[in-house]
């Protein structure tokens, strides 16, 4: 005795919904598309344009100044290895969707974690809606990031910037709520105005907290842009696209370890910004 | 010496409650009810209610009172870091609870500094520029502020420290660089909440003690919030007794501890250390016999043996206090003939001024067995402490 109710046809409004903005904004989306594609380019370029050991010269005196003798041999010798595995040019292309990914993601971030922090209302819209952004599988961005911006880096970017934009704005919010009460009363009992006390108070007080969320958005954008390859990103997330439909485990663990070596490169260096921060 | 001060805050009829429905609140306060019924009935608390004051021009008025007698929420209603229910705040003719958020902002520059219980330094700026920073938000340029920051610094001691991070120094100097912050600052009035009640005793008596110098020399309208009735009694021209929102009483600290309003302020001033308030003015008597500068040495016997003494003060006809006469040197110099006392008159006493407080009294004894003389600033002979009488004074205001 099958009771006959209607399947609730969701993933068809969805797609309507998708189709309706493709269409209304297909100026601004090319347009958006040709600026990205423009940054993508010209940041690859840059970087492929120095020779690799240069960079690996100059990614080593970054670590050594900001952090440690170790951190330096270390990021030296791991992208050594990657030069050495041929995967320097992928390496490359992922490195740049990441920063590009990470710039777009913090420039959004930063206003609307502002604003959580200031405004109880918007916190409580923002809040689910960051929820529903990190809790959905990340693949899925992948699909609606097609119609709007085509295949390619643009759409990685896209998917990206959605996927690892939480923590920056998450992070961004407690930091500036974490703010200790009777400094907020200080600034306001000398008449600060409100933007006098969230720039000359509240944002270099929770700038540990906001590094530690930019920190976050670093890594999840690495995880993303390798994802992307999955709609014709370039980078190391291809080699082990290749390697999957070629079968060849080998080709894949190289591009794999890749990965990790630019990731640890990457966060180690982002904490050590957070830490000689802190200890100012 | 407050009375011919002009008024610089009227505080009328301020009440506060926390709550969303104040209205009910403050009706239920009118018909006669308490805090503790209000909150019963209406889940809304009575923080304050109905406070009326003036604060006068250079004062250092002391709100005191225990937690929750709501002090604090009294001192951040005047500047509005907590807005008030009702009631009318005036400073220099402004009604502060009615300026919109610009005024607000202006009122808060020109007439309020804060110095707060933990000090709420900016931890990420130096001590200059934690001093500089109300005259930054200001918009005063970085010649002016620099200079006025320094300069507070140096008044609270704290030359040479401008680059040390606030993490860098000890709680006292902490707390000083929260007090150059506000001085630096130059507003009309000094709001202190609880600003020492977080440092160890030592240094608590130094800050007050410089409080105090300070302010002798600033004249600032203060007005500083404490729980420690000790304190209150130290530095106040003024204090304001505060219970479960209620003013209890307002008066200098003399008259609080000589005539306690009610039952809870008599409890108050019960452990309070009476040879600390109380001063030789209490103690004195007045002096029963003084000789004059122009009495021969045979008067003086005489006088000493009327009135059963063994030494006699000598004044001038305006009773300027010249020195005391032993007997044995007056029976000395009658015998040799002499016709003055000028030779033998001796400075070896200890003299106070009338406001000295008792117990520094006490060491003055055991140094000498001689009385010890009051004077007033023009070295007039007001009248004499014998050690007797401080321990009755002291046995006395202990039963009060």
């Amino acid at each position: 005795m099958a009771i006959d109710i209607p399947r609730l046809p969701l993933g068809d409004w969805i797609e309507g919904g998708l189709d309706y903005l493709t269409t209304q904004f297909s100026a601004v989306t090319r347009g958006i598309s040709h600026v990205t594609q423009g940054g993508i380019n010209s940041l690859n370029d840059a970087l492929m344009w120095m020779p690799a050991w240069s960079l690996i010269a100059l990614i080593a005196l970054l670590c050594w100044r900001m952090s440690s003798v170790r951190l330096a041999v270390g990021s030296a010798l791991g992208l050594a290895l990657i030069w050495n595995l041929g995967l320097w040019d992928p390496m490359i292309e992922s490195l740049t969707l990441v920063v590009i990914a990470t710039l777009v993601a913090v420039v959004i971030a930063l206003p609307l974690g502002i604003l959580a922090a200031i405004s109880n209302r918007f916190y409580a819209i923002i809040m689910p809606v960051l929820d529903f952004m990190q809790t959905m599988p990340a693949f899925v961005y992948l699909i609606p990031a097609i119609p709007f911006f085509g295949i390619g880096s643009v759409s990685a970017i896209f998917a990206t910037v959605i996927f690892s934009m939480p923590p920056a704005i998450r992070f961004t919010t407690l930091g500036i709520r974490q703010v200790p009460k009777e400094l907020i009363e200080a600034a306001d009992a000398f008449g600060s105005t409100r933007s006098q006390k969230l720039v000359k108070v509240q944002l270099p007080l929770s700038l540990p907290t906001i590094m530690a969320g930019i920190n976050q958005t670093i890594m999840l954008a690495l995880s993303m842009v390798v994802i992307a390859a999955m709609i014709g990103a370039d980078g190391l997330g291809n080699e082990v696209w290749k390697a999957i439909q070629r079968l060849r485990p080998g080709d894949g663990f190289e591009a794999g370890i890749a990965v990790v070596i630019l990731a640890m490169v990457l966060d180690r260096l982002t904490q050590s910004f957070r830490k000689t921060k802190k200890a100012q | 010496m407050s009375e011919s001060q002009t008024t610089k805050i009227q505080v009328r009829g301020l009440s506060k409650v926390f709550g969303s429905q104040p209205k009910k609140a403050l009706e239920l306060r009118d018909q006669g009810l308490k805090r503790p019924e209000i909150l019963e009935k209406t889940g809304q608390t009575l923080g304050l209610s109905n406070i009326s004051f003036d604060v006068k021009e250079g004062e250092l008025l002391v709100i005191m009172g225990l937690s929750g007698s709501g002090k604090s929420t009294l001192i951040r209603c005047l500047n509005r870091l907590i807005e008030p229910t009702e009631g009318d705040i005036i400073i220099d003719g402004e009604n502060i609870p009615k300026l919109n958020e610009k005024e607000l902002l202006q009122c808060r520059r020109r007439h309020f500094s804060m110095v707060f219980q933990n000090f709420a330094l900016f931890p990420h700026r130096t001590v200059q520029n934690n001093a500089e920073y109300g005259l930054e938000i200001r918009g005063v340029d970085k010649a002016e502020r620099t200079q006025k920051a320094r300069d507070a610094l140096k008044q609270v001691g704290l030359d040479g420290w401008e680059d040390a991070m606030p993490s860098q120094l000890s709680g006292g100097m902490q707390q000083r660089v929260g007090l150059a912050r506000a001085l630096a600052n130059d507003s009309s009035v000094l709001l202190m909440d609880e600003a020492f009640s977080a440092l160890d005793p030592l240094i608590r008596k130094d800050m007050q003690q410089e409080l105090l110098e300070l302010q002798h020399r600033m004249k600032k309208t203060t007005i500083f919030i404490t729980h420690d009735l000790d304190e209150a009694l130290n530095i106040g021209d003024r204090i304001i007794l505060l219970k479960d929102g209620e003013i209890v009483q307002i008066g200098t600290p003399e008259d609080i501890l000589t005539n306690p309003a009610d039952e809870y302020v008599a409890r108050f001033i019960e452990g309070v250390d009476m040879s600390r308030i109380l001063t030789a003015r209490h103690a004195m008597r007045p002096v029963r016999a003084t000789a004059r500068e122009d009495d021969g040495p045979r008067t003086v016997l005489r006088k000493l043996s009327e009135n059963g003494l063994d030494s006699i003060y000598v004044t001038t006809r305006e009773r300027k206090l010249l020195g005391l006469v032993d007997a044995d040197a007056a029976d000395q110099a009658a015998k040799d003939g002499e016709q003055s006392i000028k030779a033998i008159l001796h400075d070896d006493f200890p003299r106070v001024g009338p406001d000295e407080p008792l117990n520094n009294l006490f060491a003055m004894f055991n140094e000498k067995s001689r009385p010890i003389a009051v004077v007033d600033e023009n070295q007039r002979l007001l009248g004499v402490v014998v050690k007797g009488a401080v321990l009755a004074e002291l046995a006395e205001s202990g039963e009060r």
